[in-house]
């Protein structure tokens, strides 16, 4: 007896910097909430803005449209909270988006090696191709433990 | 039907800290890791200049029994707009005397919470991690963290030239800043 394939679809979701949509891994997205004060204090970390305040815990913040569009986003809507994991341990960081967030299903075609890092596949969805984004290229974290795929077990980032 | 007995609620751990100012920002540090706290004015007649010191954030030393202390500007390290400094904190178990702005209150944290991987640079020497108090966050200092071993290094160097340059060790009761 054969084991059943694997579901192709996947979930997403889409997220708008500025003028573009990018995806991420809905296994790897906590929350989508407005926007809250940044606490700010001297570090050296120059990627990082500071850490916001959700239910107790402080979690990092850190822009990078400017990685992906080229300029830093002028209007921020939503804060979105999302999950890396390095090691056994879970990461939160917050990411200032522009525009309303949307999740779909839909297959992804995984990056090739001529793609840039910070791709981990891409979509296509209402005549746009999309990247998938992969966190841990883009954001600031410990790169020996960095996990080079995305990661489908973050189950727990949602408690 | 009987429910299980429910399990005794466990006291949160609390730790004692000292809320203090520094150009502006507020950081806190155990108490039980300052065992001094003096006014600038009161070590001033102590301290000693130490002319050959390479780190910019520690100008002066003191000696305080048969230890030599670095006395350690703490906007500076943190590269923060220096203000003039009013209090030192003379950190336990450390070699540090800390220069600065003011002690805000005591007060009781509940939970320290480790600094995100996000955070990569020295600041993770800096900071035991934060926490939340009334709704805001505030770094905790590590004591150990305002001089490496290196630094430590260079200041002996620098003392030991002071020590062997009498016209210049003697400047006791530099202007401590």
């Amino acid at each position: 007896m054969m084991a059943a394939p694997e579901t192709a679809l996947q979930s997403f979701v889409l997220l708008r910097l500025g003028e573009r949509r990018f995806a991420l891994p809905a296994s790897q997205v906590a929350e989508l909430v407005a926007p809250s004060r940044i606490f700010r204090f001297p570090h050296k970390s120059p990627a990082l803005e500071g850490v916001i305040l959700r239910r107790g815990r402080m979690i990092a913040i850190c822009d990078i449209a400017e990685q992906l569009t080229g300029s830093r986003l002028t209007t921020r809507r939503f804060t979105l909270i999302a999950t890396r994991k390095y090691e056994r341990q879970l990461d939160w960081i917050a990411i200032p988006v522009s525009g309303e967030c949307e999740l779909i299903n839909v297959d992804m075609v995984p990056a090739s090696s001529n793609d840039s890092p910070h791709v981990d596949g891409w979509l296509s969805h209402g005549g746009e191709v999309i990247e998938v984004l992969r966190l841990s290229a883009l954001t600031p974290g410990p790169v020996e433990t960095l996990m080079p795929a995305p990661l489908h077990d973050f189950a727990e980032a949602r408690s | 039907m009987n429910f299980p007995p429910a399990e005794k609620s466990q006291q949160p751990r609390t730790e004692q800290i000292i809320l203090f100012r520094v150009s502006g920002q507020t950081f806190a540090i155990s108490s039980a890791s300052v065992q001094e706290v003096r006014s600038v004015d009161n070590i001033a007649g102590m301290a000693r200049d130490l002319p050959e010191s390479h780190l910019k954030k520690v100008r002066h030393s003191i000696h305080r029994g048969d230890r030599t202390l670095y006395i350690v500007n703490a906007a500076l390290h943190f590269g923060l707009q220096p203000q003039p400094a009013s209090l030192v904190f003379f950190l336990r178990r450390t070699r540090t005397a800390l220069l600065i702005d003011g002690i805000e209150k005591m007060t009781t944290m509940t939970r320290l919470q480790a600094l995100s991987h996000a955070f990569q640079g020295e600041e993770r020497n800096w900071y035991r991690g934060l926490t939340a108090l009334d709704q805001a966050v505030v770094p905790v200092v590590h004591p150990e963290g305002f001089l490496s071993l290196e630094e430590l290094t260079l200041l002996e160097a620098a003392q030991s030239s002071a020590d062997t340059h009498p016209a210049s060790s003697e400047n006791h009761g530099a202007k401590v800043q």
